[in-house]
């Protein structure tokens, strides 16, 4: 279980056989590869990863995956993956989501989250729209974007979760692009590797219902200044950057959540004497 | 002075604003433990957060007690402030006796409307002349004394209780207890227990909360997550000290519906887990336990019930919650229901509950309540139980074996579990209907055989004889469940001792309803009484859905807070039978 690391694994020993549901052309395809790429470069075998999920397009990777899965309901993957890293702290825990499920129903988790500083790592596949459902917009998605349920768009200014990350206590913050595979890689496997909840935010289009997310391959570009473990100073400079800047952006050292389930084989007959008349 | 000698005496410290009427409840039960008398402490309080309206009802006799009191012989009143409003569940015996500060006005017409004796004693001017003195304490000699109980036994506990806050506090508690004592002797009416105690056995001071906390340790659990409500809150702070002792964990969440999947998550990774909540909490919960159902990962959700609906009377009991746990999930989601039938059995059905939960890989929701949630009862030391968390686990595979099936298909329903850590058992959890595999099928075939498995392993398991207590013979069946079965078991047994035969059957198991095993139990039943603490008759109808019940049956419900108690069960029974 706590296995040293051992060099010898390949992406594909964290693929399962199974074919994805998703569209073809489909960010998301790409943040599979990343993520198998990035166990296999933290080389601990996939029985020891634990990838959790919610509901969503996004949200189908974990049975994509050979490592222990759970795909659960909707917005409450962090949650799970709490509970399960309290339980189980020799496993690494991976979360991925959706804009929708992770910002929308499951804002409240992610606020929450952070603040917890579980030692997990948090991975939202934002493509700016409710894939799964076909089409409505989401916490991310821009005021003007016009769909069936909120014709002419919704009005509303867009969530901005790496901020909301670090004021709510994020201990590594990141932003990446799916169709950029290296740099998806090599952030998802350091921010596995630094302790405590690390957020990665990776722009991975939905070629189906927003078309116009193709152009991303065009507009990401990557931050030009190193990660900085000042929040205030991260903070400052993802609100006023256009949103499509990549890269490590904060690397905070605060001290991740401590309680932890034991083998330990404790006295109840202690417990049960405090009742004793 | 006018001395009634009964079975068991009964008594209320009334008082507001801190002042300590509940301290001076648990004061004289403790020591009543400790005299070998057995009694049960219950609390009526109002809404506020600090200072409001609280009483402290103590009934004290010489054999367990399981229920309230239906009549009080005693109430001191330390004020009577707001006190109108607890009158209707405190009732007085036109015998008995209210001791009343005169400094703290007129007693409430509703109270004095029992036609008991009211008298005035200086409480307060009493407590003021002992330097540190507090007029709980007075209230708690006079109390002592008009009870006749074993003052050593309550010095004792004093002593005890307050040596943290130092040696004046003990001398001053003592001085007041002593006074009011003294004041007993002016009292033309006392309250005396007709009985030696049974000091021999072996005892504990518990509340229904403490007990549905250490069942669910010693049943294994070792995980919980939390989100307080009341009445349920003292659950999760026994144990989040209780489980660190164990080498558990306990996470404050952010909501129940983070609690619920924090639970899942963590029996996901193989240990035993739980949450406590009570009714808009597991309103909360439903999806997530539907969760736990289709994925097959194990949880415990214990419910203290409160009146509902809504935020409903947070501080008080009702067993309304039965319809939300057994038929609130979406789609067909197999679990067990459970409830426990006093104090004492909280220990044993949160455990068995674990038991339950693990062995089957299901929900299992514990319906505990306010009434005996909240009570702090002295009980016979439980007995080591042999219900422990036991999974089925998967060990692992040779090479040569074909690849695991999380939800394979087997003769009773219940598929091996292989955990996290563990090389070749990789699958992932799915609440989306799935194949053998885990893997997400739309098939008609699929989603048949796992809905049959599902079933199948929650109807064909051996629940042995625990799905219900069963006491006396007799063609006039009462049948009821949860904390109803107190009221319901001292009804039977004062019906039996004017002649009477009658049959109590308590439901421990409430879904999957058994309903073989109850027809069985009262086949030969003319009349049958179902009677629980709700507006709806909930327990009714659910009994009803399930099976036919011979003879007649007649429904006896009624909302909270006031308890349904033994006395009008027997009336009720009385009638009925009457040619
Ligand atoms: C409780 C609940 N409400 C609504 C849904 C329907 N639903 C499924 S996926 C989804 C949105 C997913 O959006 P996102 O997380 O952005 O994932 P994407 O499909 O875009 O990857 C919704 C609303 C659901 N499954 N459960
Ligand atoms: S709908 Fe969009 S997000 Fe979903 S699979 Fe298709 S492209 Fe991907
Ligand atoms: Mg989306």
């Amino acid at each position: 279980m706590n296995a040293p690391t051992c060099p010898s694994f390949k992406a594909g020993d964290f693929k399962s056989g199974i074919t994805p549901i998703w569209c073809p052309g489909c960010g998301d395809y790409h943040v599979l590869l990343s993520i198998t790429k990035a166990l296999a470069a933290l080389g601990r075998p996939p029985e020891d990863v634990a990838v959790v999920s919610g509901i969503g397009c996004s949200s189908r990777i974990p049975a994509y995956t050979n490592c222990y899965g759970f795909h659960g309901v909707h917005g409450r993957s962090l949650a799970l993956a709490a509970g399960l890293k309290v339980a189980r702290p020799d496993l690494t825990v991976m979360v991925m989501s959706g804009d929708g499920d992770g910002f929308s129903i499951g804002g409240n988790h992610f606020l929450h989250a952070c603040r917890r500083n579980i030692d997990m790592t948090y991975i939202v596949m934002d493509n700016r729209v409710y894939g799964m459902t076909k089409g409505q917009p989401s916490p991310t998605t821009e005021p003007d974007w016009d769909s069936a349920l909120s014709p002419g768009g919704t009005g509303l200014s867009p969530f901005h979760p790496l901020v909301i990350a670090l004021a709510s206590g994020a201990n590594f913050v990141a932003r990446e692009f799916s169709g950029d595979i290296k740099a998806c890689t090599n952030t998802i496997l350091e921010a596995i590797r630094h302790p405590g909840f690390s957020f990665v935010e990776i722009l991975s289009p939905c070629v189906t219902f927003r078309p116009d997310e193709k152009e991303w391959k065009q507009t990401v570009h990557k931050a030009i200044v190193d990660p900085t473990d000042d929040p205030a100073r991260a903070a400052r400079r993802i609100m006023t950057d256009d949103g499509m800047n990549t890269g490590i952006l904060y690397r905070g050292n605060r001290k991740p959540y401590a309680a932890q389930v034991s083998d330990e084989v404790g006295d109840i007959k202690a417990l049960e004497q405090a009742f004793a008349l | 002075m006018a001395e009634t000698e009964a079975n068991s005496v009964s008594l209320a410290i009334l008082g507001s604003g801190g002042a300590g009427a509940l301290t001076a409840g648990g004061i004289l039960l403790e020591a009543a433990g400790k005299a070998g008398l057995y009694g049960m402490l219950t609390r009526s309080v109002g809404p506020q957060i600090r200072g409001g309206e609280a009483a402290a009802l103590v009934r004290l006799a010489r054999d367990p007690v399981e229920c309230a009191a239906e009549r009080y012989d005693l109430m001191i009143g330390i004020d009577w402030k707001n006190a109108d409003r607890l009158a209707a569940e405190i009732p007085l015996s036109p015998q008995g006796l209210i001791i009343a500060d005169p400094e703290s006005g007129p007693v409430p017409e509703e109270i004095t409307a029992s036609g008991a004796l009211v008298v005035e004693f200086p409480l307060k001017q009493t407590a003021k002349a002992i330097s540190g003195g507090r007029e709980n304490m007075v209230a708690a000699g006079l109390a002592a004394a008009l009870t006749g109980m074993d003052i050593e036994a309550v010095r004792q506990v004093i002593r005890t209780k307050l040596a943290r806050k130092g040696d004046d506090a003990v001398s001053s508690g003592l001085a007041c207890l002593d006074a009011g004592i003294k004041g007993a002797e002016k009292m033309p009416r006392s309250y005396k227990l007709n009985t030696t105690p049974q000091s021999d056995r072996d005892r504990w001071l518990i509340t229904g909360n403490e007990a549905v906390g250490l069942g669910a340790v010693r049943g294994g659990i070792r995980f919980a997550a939390a989100y307080p409500i009341t009445p349920a809150t003292e659950v999760l702070e026994w144990l989040a000290p209780a489980l660190a002792r164990v080498g558990g964990a306990l996470v404050q969440a952010e909501d129940e519906l983070s609690s619920i999947n924090m639970a899942i998550g963590a029996s996901f990774g193989g240990r035993a887990s739980m949450t406590a909540t009570s009714g808009p909490g597991l309103a909360l919960m439903m999806e997530a336990l539907g969760l736990s159902a289709a994925s097959e990962t194990p949880v415990v959700v214990v419910d203290v019930m409160r009146g509902g609906p809504s935020t409903g009377i947070p501080t008080k009991s009702e067993q309304s919650d039965l319809n939300i746990a057994v038929y609130g999930f979406h789609g067909d989601a197999p679990h067990v229901v459970v409830g426990p039938l006093g104090v004492a059995d909280c220990l044993f059905t949160a455990q068995w509950a674990v038991h339950l939960a693990e062995a089957m890989q299901v929900p299992a929701i514990v319906l505990s309540d306010q009434a005996i949630g909240q009570a702090r009862a002295v009980i016979d030391r439980p007995a080591d139980l042999s219900f422990f968390a036991n999974r089925r686990i998967w060990q692992g595979g040779d090479q040569d074996e074909q690849e695991y099936a999380r939800y394979a298909l087997t003769a009773d329903g219940i598929s091996p579990m292989a955990l996290p850590g563990t090389p070749g058992g990789q699958y992932t959890a799915d609440g989306l209907t799935h194949s053998i595999t885990g893997t997400p099928s739309s098939r008609m075939s699929d989603q048949k055989a796992q809905m049959d498995k599902r079933r199948d392993k929650v109807e064909q398991f051996d629940y042995g004889t625990h799905w219900a207590e069963i006491e006396g013979d007799g063609d006039t069946v009462i049948l009821t469940w949860g904390s109803t079965t107190g009221a319901a078991r001292e009804a039977a047994a004062r019906l039996r001792a004017e002649g009477t035969d009658v049959k109590l059957v308590a439901l421990r198991l409430i879904s999957p309803f058994p309903a073989a095993q109850l027809l069985q139990a009262i086949h030969d039943a003319s009349r049958v009484l179902v009677v629980e603490q709700t507006h709806s008759g909930q327990f009714a109808r659910h009994v009803r859905a399930h099976c036919d019940l011979p003879g007649e049956v007649r429904p006896f419900h009624r909302e909270g807070p006031r308890l349904i108690g033994p006395a009008e069960i027997v009336i009720e029974i009385t009638d009925w039978i009457k040619p």
